[in-house]
């Protein structure tokens, strides 16, 4: 492989690329070019560099780890010269040092564990030659050459892996299960439909360490006996798809895919397969059937796809991080995965942070860790250091943990017993301003959209639930809501077909035992507690705050606010639409929510 | 996005063509709509007939399928789609004052199509960026951290 003396990482996150990110890559390349470093300097894209809200283009230079910033595309040929050519710092551009490099992902902090996101940033992932040269299809060869596809189960079950998709099912078991079947032809999935709001962790594994997947799917066909694979991922994923492909393409011309792998006889190919934006096709059923083009709905199990998958024969499902561990089992053995982790939990799990905590980004931690842990020593806390309100984990269908139960150690069933789940690893954190009622109504309104109206129970329960939470918003709330939201929450989650509508009430199930206040305050004193609902707020302009700046009335997209320059300002209650833009633009904090 | 409207001629030309890349095995249904939906900004009567004649399969099924997925439609969309980050993450960093500001700004609800054709608002869910949130997508740029004073200046940078 060729090695590059410098590597420049350049960010290509959204508010990057607004600004012109891969302007700069293509500046740079013709720059390299130019002064002739092609051989030795090579430009990588990569997630966020830094602080964002820095004005202009920034990159970092490795392995001197040197962050230039606040760069123009004139700056360019000069700091090419600087740093490559003549081989020193171009001081000018350091305007500031920053310890975090990328803050989707930053460098690990001490409570982290890195299994699956070890390579993430560390290599170029449409580069096959990077992987293998961090032990990437080692274990694939161990596999192939030092184990029977028995032996090799019987490492991943030893290993103690549970899926990473949601349910937590033993995978060496599932693969056993797909083994023991009888089929001319056996299939191996990748559920990569992400699509859980708030988790990104998958994307990040599938955009930055592709291999990782490919090479455990390649070694759980081999255990399985499977002899075609597919990834499905989510069409909202483009890059990951498109870094998949390029994968599977390199794979198959170093001969790891496709035919008599390697030499060994063993024969197994890869396709990706991309989603068309509907949440219920992560579910596998529903997933099987829109690989096979049909629409996404799910299907009673059982049979289980391991019988009755995909075209109707044995087929095994699994989650991205799921596969992208298996490498690393084989290689390190099953007794140093098992070390890791927390009672039946074993090895480390990534956690997708997003909402109101400093860090947002992703993390990976042995299972076992406490959410005070991981909000507060690697989230670093809450925002603007406002007080913390809840926690929600596991995605639309996972609930919401008050504070008291930051201490609880995450595992899959400690957060099940607290009426969460672990899902795929989406933790939003919500503070003191989050009205708990809107959050419920809000996840609830996404399972309503989401589900596929196949049984009645979800489609109708759903959608009753947030009639119900809509008008409690509203001010509308009868006493005995409460009472038929629990019914139709135990309804639903009993008679639903799949997963989705089984696990669609626990938003509202657990705000209603966690945060029985807050309804009560809007059912029977029509009042929003945390100040979020509209129908049950005012905004009022303080006497002896506002100097009359007139920003605010500027401003206001419906004219209710009235005054003369100097003058305190009055809010018309009856024009104002409590857009709440008048309360962020005031420089004086004169404007109140009441 | 590729909406000049076509003639049914190239509609069926195109179908032909994707057909043929991809082959007439069922599973390849979506790939295919996928690619109309980007050729012609959504997939119309026409497509579906053409498609149903090569690919063997009873118009019902592929409608049945197009209106299934939120990705794919089976109604005409402006020049430039929006699509807002409606997901919780997104929600609690600020996003429902820009969803406010960009209906306002654009006088129209949610899913509907402005009459001069030139904008659709859409939401989607989650789009696996809430880092940067709140989250939307114009076309096929990204923008992140978007905050309601920049709405109107970013939508100025479509015609
Ligand atoms: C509505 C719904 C959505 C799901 N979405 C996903 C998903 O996005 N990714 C995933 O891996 N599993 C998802 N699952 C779980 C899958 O059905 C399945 O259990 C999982 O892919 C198995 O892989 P694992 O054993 O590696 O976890 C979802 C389940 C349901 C009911
Ligand atoms: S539970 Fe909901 S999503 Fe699942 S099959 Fe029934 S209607 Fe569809
Ligand atoms: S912005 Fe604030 S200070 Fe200025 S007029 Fe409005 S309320 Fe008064
Ligand atoms: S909340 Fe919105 S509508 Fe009401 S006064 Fe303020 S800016 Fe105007
Ligand atoms: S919630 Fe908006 S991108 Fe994830």
């Amino acid at each position: 492989m060729a090695y590059f003396r410098s590597h420049v990482l350049v960010s290509v996150d959204p508010v990057c690329v607004q600004k012109g990110a891969y302007e700069l890559i293509e500046t740079l390349q013709d720059e390299i070019v130019k002064q002739g470093l092609v051989e030795e300097v090579q430009v990588l894209e990569t997630s966020r560099i830094g602080d964002p809200e820095t004005e202009g283009l920034d990159l970092m230079v490795y392995p001197e780890a040197v962050h230039y910033t606040k760069l123009t595309l004139d700056d360019v040929p000069f700091l090419v010269e600087e740093q490559f050519l003549k081989g020193r710092i171009a001081e000018q551009y350091i305007r500031e040092t920053k310890k975090v490099v990328d803050e989707e992902l930053s460098a690990p902090k001490t409570k982290e564990v890195r299994i699956v996101l070890k390579n993430i940033g560390e290599i170029d992932p449409l580069n096959i030659e990077d992987y293998i040269a961090r032990d990437g299809y080692m274990a694939l060869g161990k596999v192939l050459t030092e184990m029977t596809p028995e032996e090799t189960i019987q490492e991943v079950l030893d290993s103690g892996l549970r899926g990473r998709g949601g349910a937590g099912f033993p995978t060496g078991l599932k693969w056993r299960f797909i083994r023991n079947a009888e089929a001319e032809q056996k299939y191996m999935i990748c559920n990569a439909d992400e699509g859980d709001p708030g988790a990104f962790a998958n994307r990040r594994v599938l955009e930055g360490d592709p291999h990782s997947v490919v090479e455990g799917m390649i070694i759980g066909a081999y255990a399985a006996g499977a002899s075609q694979g597919y990834i499905y991922c989510r069409a909202e994923y483009p890059i990951a798809v498109r870094t998949m492909k390029t994968a599977i393409e390199q794979a198959r011309n170093f001969g790891l895919l496709g035919d008599n792998i390697l030499g060994s006889g063993f024969s197994f190919d890869l396709e990706v397969r991309m989603g068309a934006g509907a949440f219920v096709c992560g579910e596998e059923t529903a997933l099987m059937a829109s690989i096979e083009g049909l629409r996404g709905e799910p299907r009673p199990r059982p049979p289980f796809p391991a019988q009755k998958g995909l075209w109707e024969q044995p087929s095994n499902i699994n989650n991205v991080e799921t596969y992208s561990n298996v490498p690393q089992i084989i290689l390190k053995g099953a007794e140093w995965f098992s070390s890791l982790g927390y009672k039946k939990s074993t090895g480390t799990k990534t956690f997708s942070m997003a909402g109101d905590v400093k860090n947002t980004g992703l993390i990976e931690v042995p299972f076992g860790i406490t959410l005070q842990e991981i909000i507060y020593d690697v989230g670093g806390g809450i925002k603007e250091d406002k007080k913390f309100k809840a926690v929600q984990t596991g995605g639309p269908m996972g609930g919401c943990l008050p504070e008291n139960l930051l201490d609880l150690h995450m595992d899959y069933e400690a957060l099940a017993e607290a009426g969460s789940i672990l899902g795929s690893g989406g933790l939003v954190v919500m503070d003191e301003d989050t009205c708990m009622v809107d959050i419920a109504r809000f996840f609830m309104d996404f399972t309503q959209d989401e589900s596929c109206g196949k049984c009645t129970p979800c489609r109708i329960g759903t959608r009753r639930i947030l009639e119900i939470l809509t008008r409690i918003c509203e001010g509308k709330g009868k006493p005995d809501d409460i009472d038929t939201l629990r019914y139709l929450c135990d309804q639903i989650n009993e008679n639903s077909l799949c997963g989705l509508g089984k696990g669609a009430p626990n938003p509202v199930k657990s705000t209603l035992e966690h945060f029985l206040d807050e309804y009560e305050a809007h059912i029977y004193e029509k009042r929003c507690p945390a100040k979020v609902c509209k129908s049950l707020i005012r905004f009022e302009i303080i006497d002896g705050l506002c100097t009359g700046c007139t920003l605010c009335a500027r401003n206001c997209p419906v004219d209710a606010i009235s005054g003369e320059r100097r003058q305190t300002h009055v809010i018309d209650p009856d024009i104002c639409i409590k857009c709440g833009i008048c309360e962020q633009l005031c420089p004086y904090d004169a404007i109140e929510i009441k | 996005m590729a909406t000049e409207v076509k003639e049914g001629q190239d509609i069926r030309k195109l179908v032909r063509t994707l057909v043929q890349n991809h082959g007439d095995e069922k599973a390849e249904l979506i790939p295919i709509l996928h690619e109309i939906n980007r050729e012609l900004g959504y997939i119309s009567d026409e497509a579906i007939k053409e498609l149903s004649k090569r690919m063997n399969l009873p118009s019902s099924h592929i409608y049945s399928v197009a209106t299934f997925y939120r990705m794919l439609s089976t109604e005409p969309r402006g020049r430039h789609v929006i699509q807002f980050c409606e997901s919780a993450p997104c929600h609690v960093t600020g996003g429902r004052l820009v969803w406010q500001k960009l209906q306002r700004e654009l006088g129209l609800p949610k899913g509907e199509t402005s009459q001069d054709n030139k904008w659709t608002l859409l939401t989607t869910s989650c789009l696996g960026l809430c880092g940067v949130g709140p989250v939307m997508v114009i076309d096929n740029d990204i923008y992140g951290n978007v905050t309601p004073e920049q709405v109107p200046g970013i939508l100025k940078n479509y015609e």
